[in-house]
């Protein structure tokens, strides 16, 4: 600003920024693009490795790739884990993360809208509240693999009390995944709530209902859509989730579906990169074939949130 | 809504009919009792479990510190890594040094792109073309870690070698400049999701102004909306790398598990997490220095994410004073 004024600061220099605007435009656009365009090559390439493995049509007979990846897929579906990429498969993988995700939903909903209900209705402004706030906020950002360690700790080990202790089961891993998902739910299930207006509840009270009643009768079914949509969406990171499952010890090669809650178990994440670490290509097509499996169960369980958020209007919105 | 209803649990007043005298029943007021406790226990939950955090990996921190005998300044500022020599050599350096890599890494591409289409979003995309790009790159970070790491083995790093073989320079199997670039483009979303709320957020009035004076649209989104939104711009950067520090699987499949402190992004690496998961996968049991280090440094690798998230509520909270 010390520089004396000089007659070319005051030029209009129309051309460069006539010129400037588009192109910056231009390079926005193609930035935005770079994320769309990472994503359908990503898939695109995943999609190319199975088939190309699966079918030995080529690529025009696109119907019979179709039929050969599906078929390709439902072989990997009924095998076990296996040292032969001929017989390998996702089997113990896929029951596994199906298990889980039945123990995650029973134990991290519950917990994660009661959280979220206590917060929003129950507690009074002050230092209880703020810190638990304060720490939720904090928990969403803490890696996933510092949850793997502390439910090797914690559930897994038991710091060596060995009464307690739940060894590598089904138990510690879906113990661990809902520690993981529970901010999130919380805070989507919080943002639910508070899209229901105050007078609902003041109705309902004003009818002498207890602030229970109120809650379970008027304030939770109004913001069902919405808690639904944020709890898919965190179950389905759950799902997703493989470092903190490497943690609590859900490796190593078992090869049978689990029986029940205290038996063993591996993920379908954890084997799909059991299998990606291999260095053999036909591995990696396996790899490659699980992924399109977890995929598939991902964009199933998100469509089931989109169709719950279309269909009733509410839930969180872009 | 909580300020209505202060003091739990509550009691319906009184009403005058005499049916009603006696107030709500016992079962009523038990029951009452009891959802509260129950709500307030899973609120206390979560805090139990930062605890439990906190004390697992203090607590094993200090036993690794006692079993091992190394000090944590050694620890901390050591730049060997050899857990299976004798006697044992525990510096994490290279693995700071590996997990700084992937983060300024993916940094160079993330936030550089998050942030241009963040503008895009907010200043020039139609409403109808936001509606469909937005959805797309939040599909992007629903994408399970693996994935990427997957991809960055059979996809970026043959690509990294088909470009850089041909020049005579070597490209190891395990790489981080594989890693770098699909942490980078894992974290692009969280980038550009964050700052686009912050950017739409600031006030109109402010664009109107711009224009008024003769700006350009360049001028008003550079100069204007940019400095008007930059602390939620930066919490999101911030939020960005405390995630690529943070991030496990690409980094294991596609960095490999070889601590080094070169810079050449081509060689392989060891992070932090790499480390972690390496213990844990090795054949080794509960209690030798060895399994205990895995604490240690995910005691460091807590507080390394845990400051930069703190960082960035209080980068962002200055911004929300400033304009709501």
């Amino acid at each position: 600003m010390s520089t004396p004024a000089t007659s070319s600061m005051y030029e209009p220099k129309r051309l460069g920024r006539r010129l400037a605007g588009p192109i910056f435009g231009a390079l926005c656009l193609f930035a935005t693009l770079i994320g769309v365009v990472v994503l359908a090559v990503l898939l695109g390439s995943v999609f190319a490795l199975v088939t190309r493995y699966a079918t030995s049509e080529n690529w025009s007979s696109w119907l019979a790739n179709v039929g050969g990846l599906s078929s390709y897929l439902g072989n990997l579906l009924s095998r076990l884990q296996s040292s032969d990429p001929e017989s390998a498969g996702f089997r113990a993988g896929v029951f596994g993360s199906l298990w889980l995700l039945g123990m995650v939903t029973l134990f991290s909903i519950p917990v994660g809208v009661g959280a979220a209900v206590y917060l929003e209705e129950y507690a009074p402004a002050g230092r209880l509240k703020q810190l638990i706030q304060i720490n939720i906020a904090n928990l969403a950002g803490v890696p996933s693999i510092v949850y793997g360690i502390l439910g090797l700790a914690f559930f897994v080990r038991a710091f060596g009390w060995e009464k307690v202790a739940l060894g590598p089961t089904l138990w510690a891993g879906s113990l661990t995944l809902s520690l993981l998902i529970l901010p999130t739910i919380v805070i989507a299930t919080r943002e639910a709530l508070r899209t229901v207006p105050n007078s609902l509840r003041q109705a309902a009270v004003a009818l002498g209902a207890t602030r229970w009643q109120v809650i379970r009768d008027h304030v939770l079914p109004s913001s069902i859509p919405g808690i639904l949509t944020g709890t898919i969406l965190a179950l389905s990171r759950a799902i997703g989730e493989t470092a903190p499952l490497l943690m609590v010890e859900a490796a190593g090669s078992i090869l049978r579906v689990p029986r029940g809650p205290g038996d063993r178990y591996t993920a379908l994440p954890v084997e799909i990169y059991s299998y990606a670490k291999q260095p053999e290509a036909e591995f990696q097509t396996v790899a490659a074939g699980g992924i399109l499996l977890l995929l598939a169960l991902l964009l199933t369980m998100n469509s089931i949130a989109i169709v719950i958020r279309n269909r009733y209007g509410r839930g969180p919105r872009n | 809504m909580s300020e209505k209803f202060s003091q739990p649990p509550p009691s319906p007043p009184p009403p005058p009919d005499p049916h009603w005298a006696s107030g709500p029943s016992r079962g009523l007021i038990l029951q009452e009792w009891g959802v509260w406790g129950f709500l307030l226990a899973s609120a206390v939950i979560t805090v139990l479990t930062t605890m439990g955090i906190v004390v697992v990996l203090g607590v094993e921190s200090v036993r690794f510190f006692q079993v091992s005998g190394v000090s944590p300044f050694a620890f901390l500022f050591g730049t060997e890594l050899e857990p299976e020599s004798i006697p044992p050599k525990f510096g994490i350096l290279p693995l700071i040094w590996g997990t700084a890599v992937i983060a300024v890494g993916s940094s160079l591409i993330a936030l550089p792109i998050g942030l241009l289409s963040a503008i895009y979003l907010s200043e020039y995309a139609h409403k109808r073309v936001r509606a469909f790009l937005k959805p797309t790159l939040e599909l992007l970070a629903g994408v399970p870690t693996i994935v990427y790491g997957y991809l960055a083995i059979s996809l970026v790093t043959p690509a990294l070698k088909a470009i850089f073989e041909p020049m005579g320079i070597t490209v190891n199997t395990f790489n981080a400049m594989s890693a770098c670039i699909v942490v980078g483009v894992m974290i692009i979303p969280m980038v550009s999701s964050l700052s686009e709320d912050v950017l739409s957020a600031v006030p109109r009035g402010l664009r109107e102004a711009g224009y008024g004076l003769g700006a350009t649209k360049f001028e008003v989104s550079t100069r204007i909306v940019l400095p008007a939104g930059l602390s939620g711009v930066v919490a999101s950067f911030i939020l960005a790398i405390s995630r690529a520090i943070g991030e496990t699987m690409a980094v294991v499949l596609a960095a490999g598990s070889q601590p080094s402190m070169s810079l050449n992004p081509l060689r392989s690496i060891e992070t932090m997490t790499a480390y972690i998961v390496a213990v844990t996968s090795g054949e080794n049991s509960a209690g030798t220095p060895k399994n205990l280090s895995l604490y240690a440094v995910g005691l460091a690798l807590f507080f390394l994410t845990l400051i930069l998230n703190i960082l960035s509520g209080l980068v962002l909270r200055r911004y929300r004073e400033a304009y709501q």
